[in-house]
């Protein structure tokens, strides 16, 4: 069962009642779990009380003002801020507990992309796929050839524009086997075709059984996004 | 046993507890320091006898030696609270890690200055790089760090942990470092007069030392118990109980 | 294991598209070891006596400097997050990285020694003893100080603040590298000092990557 379009609001949080998005059952089945989380920076809560789930199969994009705290939110799912209140659950267990899967199991790209810019965009691609597992060459090739820098992937970066730079680090998701993908600020640099292409690389990740969680400021196509989350209405 | 102890613990971790409890302990802390201190000097400057060798000027362990070692104990105070801090996460050890460090640092170099004071009538020169001088010289160095870390991260959490990891490394190193200077020491100054390695002082010199050294002990934690209070008022300000106790503050003194 | 041996190729091929920031620190360290000569008295009764102190301190000095880049670029351009996010252990990852800055400053470090050794006027068999020392230290001098590099990764014009934190530590390794070489100007033994040196790399072996790896997950949310 799809899960339809959801809305947090901040008084079914504050009632205390467990929001439950797409099916009422149990939480169980979800990938990834956020329970109560809270986040306090500069000794501010930015948001507090924060549950939700993620599935397979679903896209979810987290919604706020600037300084909002998306960025620090889903630096905290991926494991790189500490959990501060509540917790994050990985297939309904303690995220540190089955911290080699979940780090095999999870894709992360954030604003910086961790591009070396005097490396060309193959050996950035090798170097990243020999330490999250291996990828057949040919695949990289093919990764490449699908962001569209055929022709470019001897090309040290720094000669790259950000928008290619951009792609260089996209690759990833090819050769990449994680069932769960966390894109801080998705679509920044990448072009008007470009974004439509990755609109389709989300939707074949979602329809193959992947989930996504992605903060972007472009609008998604409602039949793509199943639940969003504003963290807005969650300031404390 | 175990139960008590915990509940305890929480009680004093959280800001709000802390608070709360740590203004009666600061009373008695600052009491017991205000009378220590001055009655250990008094009796070690005035009464206690003179020093066979050094006449007068030993009078000056009564401030250095307690100086001294309390330099090292809030170094080590230090460290784990930030073991408290990597582990538990707990805010208030982040804040006194924070408190302490100046004054620690503030001790080290009084314990320095008193040394170099002393230098000056029995090795004759203001400095001498004497091995306990040299560690702590080196201490405060190493307190300079800790304050400098504080100083260049802006957010405050980062920066007590970040300040946390460097106390710890730098309390492994400690022995290390003494070791070392001490080993440093016998290399190039063969047999100097030792000052602090008497044979055994008789009760006389050495009861006012004790009380020095408590009562200094006693104004370590008073300052530390004020600076974390103050620094639970400033971090904790937006939250409501902090609010209501300023207001209540506020309208009692107006 | 295979993950280290990635993270060290990288480094050394990233260096190695840069050069002259490999060259930089080494330069240094022989203008710093001239500065002596100049600076108080050319006279090979001074300088014998001081080459190992003199080549030492400037060791430490050019290793500091070059230490200030360990984390920080692939802090600014989010590499240092991709490789906490592997499956391998970060602070295996983080050794390697350590290793690689050894490979890429520690060692020249140690070749280019005789060198200014015997502009110092070191005799021969001595300077062998202070190669020795700089094996033995300057693996220290890289992992003590890539604690403080991880620290100040993210803080801008950190690398007098990273000298700050780390000149203190590096005491103990400076006290027993200069004093081998000086037992060896004497002609007294030295492998107590060399034994030392010896565990002091293995605490820091034992413990630094870890320190470090919890400072780069600090600066990391910064």
């Amino acid at each position: 069962m799809r899960p339809g379009f959801n809305y947090v609001t901040i008084r079914t949080l504050l009632a205390g009642n467990y929001p439950t998005y797409g099916s009422a059952t149990s939480m169980t089945d979800a990938l990834l779990e956020a329970r109560e989380l809270g986040c306090e920076r500069d000794d501010r809560w930015l948001f507090r009380g924060l549950s939700f789930a993620v599935r397979e199969g679903e896209l979810v994009q987290i919604e706020g003002r600037n300084g909002a705290g998306k960025t620090t939110l889903l630096r905290m799912l991926a494991g790189l801020y500490w959990v501060q209140e509540g917790q994050v659950l990985w297939k309904g267990a303690s995220r540190e507990q089955q911290s080699v899967d979940f780090a095999e199991q999870l894709l992360f790209l954030g604003h910086r992309t961790g591009i070396k810019l005097s490396l060309t965009p193959r050996e950035n691609l090798a170097f990243w796929c020999k330490l999250h597992g291996e990828a057949p060459e040919s695949l990289q090739k093919e990764a490449l050839r699908k962001v569209g820098l055929k022709g470019y992937e001897t090309v040290p970066c720094h000669q790259l524009s950000a928008g290619q730079q951009r792609r260089a680090a996209l690759a990833r998701l090819f050769v990449s086997q994680a069932t769960l993908w966390i894109l801080d600020e998705a679509f920044t640099a990448i072009d008007r075709a470009g974004v439509s292409e990755l609109e389709g690389w989300l939707s074949d990740q979602r329809s193959d059984g992947g989930a996504i969680l992605l903060t972007t400021h472009h609008p998604i196509p409602a039949g793509l996004l199943d639940t969003r989350i504003n963290l807005d209405e969650l300031r404390a | 046993m175990w139960t008590r102890f915990k509940r305890w613990f929480h009680q004093w971790g959280s800001p709000k507890g802390f608070y709360e409890r740590s203004q009666r302990w600061g009373f008695w802390l600052g009491l017991a320091a205000l009378i220590l201190i001055p009655a250990g000097l008094v009796w070690g400057l005035l009464f206690a006898p003179q020093d066979y060798q050094q006449g007068h000027s030993f009078r000056i362990i009564y401030f250095h030696v307690p100086a001294a070692m309390l330099a090292q104990s809030a170094y080590v105070f230090m460290a784990v609270a930030g073991l408290v801090v990597l582990v538990w996460r707990m805010k208030v050890a982040e804040m006194m890690l924070k408190s302490a460090a100046p004054i620690g640092a503030t001790f080290c170099f009084l314990a320095l200055f008193t040394g170099a004071v002393w230098g000056k009538p029995t090795w004759g020169t203001w400095w001498v790089w004497d091995a306990r001088l040299t560690s702590m010289l080196i201490l405060l160095f190493l307190y300079m760090g800790v304050i400098a870390l504080y100083g260049a991260i802006r957010d405050r959490q980062i920066a007590g942990r970040a300040a946390s990891v460097l106390v710890l490394v730098g309390v492994i190193n400690i022995p290390i470092i003494k070791y070392s200077v001490e080993w440093w020491n016998t290399l190039h100054q063969p047999a100097t007069f030792k000052l602090t390695e008497k044979p055994a002082m008789p009760v006389e010199m050495w009861a006012p030392l004790a009380l020095c050294a408590l009562g200094i002990y006693a104004c370590f934690a008073y300052c530390l118990l004020l600076r974390t209070r103050n620094e639970i008022l400033e971090r904790e300000k937006r939250t409501l109980w902090v609010r209501k106790l300023l207001t209540k503050e506020v309208e009692s003194g107006v | 294991m295979n993950a280290v041996w990635q993270v060290i190729r990288r480094d050394v091929t990233l260096a190695m598209r840069s050069r002259q920031e490999v060259a930089n620190p080494l330069i240094f360290f022989v203008l710093c070891a001239s500065l002596f000569p100049l600076g108080v008295s050319p006279d090979a009764d001074f300088l014998r006596p001081a080459a190992g102190g003199i080549l030492w301190v400037s060791a430490l000095l050019a290793t500091l400097l070059s230490l200030d880049s360990l984390f920080r670029a692939d802090l600014e351009d989010g590499a240092l997050e991709q490789l906490v996010l592997t499956r391998h252990p970060f602070f295996v990852l983080v050794l390697g990285k350590v290793a690689a800055h050894w490979l890429l400053t520690g060692l020249p470090l140690i070749l280019l020694s005789p060198l200014l050794g015997v502009m110092l006027f070191l005799p021969q068999d001595v300077i062998a003893v202070l190669m020795l020392t700089l094996l033995l230290g300057t693996p220290v001098l890289s992992l003590v100080g890539s604690v403080g590099a991880a620290l100040t990764a993210g803080l801008r014009g950190a690398g007098v603040l990273l000298s700050l934190l780390v000149i203190p530590l590096y005491v103990p390794v400076l006290i027993f590298g200069t004093g081998a070489v000086e037992a060896a100007m004497q002609g007294m033994p030295y492998n107590g000092q060399l034994a030392l040196m010896g565990g002091i790399l293995l605490v820091s072996l034992v413990t630094a990557p870890f320190a470090a790896a919890a400072a780069v997950r600090i600066s990391l949310s910064a």
